[in-house]
């Protein structure tokens, strides 16, 4: 756990310089910087909720503003957005996207299905959430959740990794993380 | 140079496979196709369904019957109500439940909104699928300020649960006529705005026109059916030839091109729009004073026997089938998707075609994959 960035800190790494100025930051605190401000997704839908992340990518709720951008490939994304139910038949191509992703990487379970399975909660074929096998950083409620409760998850997971410690030594342990829950009464 | 090395410019490429899918952000959902390519040709492709399979007939079968209206929700996901419809006229036939002539307006008008919201979902992700990210953020503009009239009315976005068995669950609210007709004064103008950045367009043009054609007799025999099939000039729309509801009362056309290609299959889904706008005015104007909910029985147990319903889904036709033995939960749901019958399709009509093309076939026969899979 690292001191949270803030905007003053940012502000002081301005030097000013004749004709314009330079960036002087510390290595780990800038790239954490970046890191919160550029989370790369993966565009990849499963059901209903992906609709409702077109949705939140679309027009009016525009995920440009948070620098969240879709990504095609998970070699070049940052987040994965799980959008919708997983099959049985799905689950290992989930984890194989996952696993392809680069560190460090974080996961959205979004909606009750990806959470918990939602209202195939007692479906053979459906698996009762996500975290069964990767690991969930932020879960979305909702059936599908607004775009707004999205946002929201996004805003979370941008606020975790603004106390989040970015460069770590080769070999560290990494810190466990738990999960953060949104909304809804536990 | 020796012999054993090929001439320039012939082709040296063998048959490769490659795997489209599941997770290809163009396959509209979790499809998996797995293509045989010779270079930049399409040899065969064999589509791989059932990522999304969670086994809903099974499920809506454990159910009471009326418990299985929110699972059609997330049948069709693009237009919910319309898969709402399909359930509830089952239900209804099979326990001889009569609807009140409001809530047959109320439910026209709620599925008509729901297809322009689910075509301008088509109208989108099919331009995005040739090239054209514009028409997107277009399309989700005008989706959005129809959702907000849909939530204003249903309370959701996208699964609305709103028509059930015996009519609509409630009344329209106050004001609610004057605000959908004043979004579709500025729909139909918007709708005149992005036929001319995306039909005109010669890019679009030149991509989709002529591309993946299906002949009426093809399509008759893999039971093709709304916009796939009428853009191959088989003139058949259920809400005309099977009508229910309010449709048997209200005018409009059905919109009908001969050239059976996928800039056939888009024009009538634009077109459809502007019928859906006409037919929702009409219900707003000629929507009787009345009941919006029949009389229900408390416990619902229909006589043994079995029901089917045909409804016109923005995407073909959405049938389902039920089997009662007399106990509170059917025996059998059946539920025939068009996507299904639609992606049955493929691996014909890519045969032959350029991997691009491919994806411009894919995009024009509109699948939603939680319906094909169930």
């Amino acid at each position: 756990m690292a001191e949270p960035l803030t905007q003053q800190e940012v502000d002081t790494w301005r030097l000013p310089v004749p004709g314009g100025a330079l960036i002087v930051a510390p290595l780990d605190r800038l790239t954490q910087w970046a890191r919160r401000n550029s989370l790369w997704s993966l565009t990849f839908g499963l059901s209903c909720c992906a609709i409702e992340m077109m949705a939140t990518a679309g027009s009016r709720y525009d995920l440009d503003r948070f620098g969240m951008f879709f990504r095609a490939t998970p070699r070049q994304a940052d987040v994965m957005i799980v959008a919708g139910w997983v099959s049985v038949k799905m689950a290992p191509f989930i984890r194989r996207l996952y696993d392809q992703m680069p560190e460090p990487k974080y996961v959205i379970a979004m909606g009750g299905c990806a959470s918990a399975g939602g209202p195939y909660r007692d479906s053979i074929t459906v698996v009762k959430g996500v975290d069964q096998f990767v690991p969930v950083d932020v879960y979305v409620y909702g059936c599908p959740p607004r775009p707004e409760n999205l946002i929201n998850g996004i805003l979370h997971l941008q606020e975790r990794i603004r106390h989040e410690k970015a460069l770590t030594r080769r070999g560290a342990p990494v810190p466990a993380r738990e999960p953060v829950i949104i909304g809804g009464e536990a | 140079m020796t012999a054993m090395q090929p001439a320039v410019g012939a082709s040296t490429s063998s048959d490769m496979t490659i795997n489209l899918g599941p997770q290809h952000p163009s396959t509209h959902g979790v499809l998996r196709l797995m293509v045989a390519l010779d270079g930049e040709y399409v040899k065969s492709c064999r589509p791989v369904v059932g990522y999304l399979h969670r086994g809903l007939e099974r499920m809506m079968a454990a159910r009471p019957y009326r418990q299985s209206v929110p699972f059609t929700d997330r049948l069709d996901y693009c237009a919910s109500l319309n898969s709402n419809l399909a359930i509830s006229q089952a239900i209804e036939r099979i326990g001889g439940m009569a609807v009140p002539e409001r809530a047959q307006y109320l439910r026209v008008m709620l599925c008509e909104m729901n297809r322009i919201a689910s075509h301008l979902i088509f109208f989108g992700t099919y331009a995005a699928d040739i090239g054209a990210t514009t028409a997107f953020l277009y399309a989700f503009r005008e989706r959005e300020r129809l959702l907000d009239l849909l939530e204003a009315y249903t309370g959701a976005r996208l699964t609305c649960n709103w028509i059930r068995p015996g009519g609509v669950a409630s009344d329209m609210p106050e004001g609610y006529a004057q605000a959908v007709c004043a979004f579709l004064d500025g729909f139909l103008k918007e709708l005149d705005a992005y036929d001319t950045l995306l039909t005109g367009n010669p890019i679009f043009r030149v991509r989709t026109e002529g591309v993946g054609i299906i002949s009426p007799e093809k399509a008759i025999a893999y039971g093709a059916s709304g916009p796939v099939l009428r853009g191959s000039g088989v003139n058949i729309d259920l809400r005309r030839t099977e009508p229910y509801d309010a449709y048997p009362r209200t005018q409009f056309d059905v919109p009908l091109r001969t050239e059976g290609d996928c800039l056939a299959r888009y024009l009538v889904r634009v077109e459809e729009m502007r019928q859906s706008a006409r037919i929702i005015r009409q219900c707003l104007r000629e929507m009787p004073e009345g009941e919006h909910w029949g009389k229900q029985p408390k416990v619902f147990r229909p006589a043994a026997g079995e029901a089917y319903s045909r409804t016109e889904s923005p995407r073909g036709e959405l049938s389902i089938y039920l089997v009662s033995d007399g106990t509170a939960n059917p025996v059998r749901v059946r539920v025939r998707g068009p996507s299904f019958v639609h992606l049955s399709m493929l691996p014909e009509l890519v045969r032959g075609v350029k991997v691009a093309d491919m994806i411009a076939i894919l995009g024009s026969l509109d699948t939603v994959l939680g319906e094909v899979d169930r």
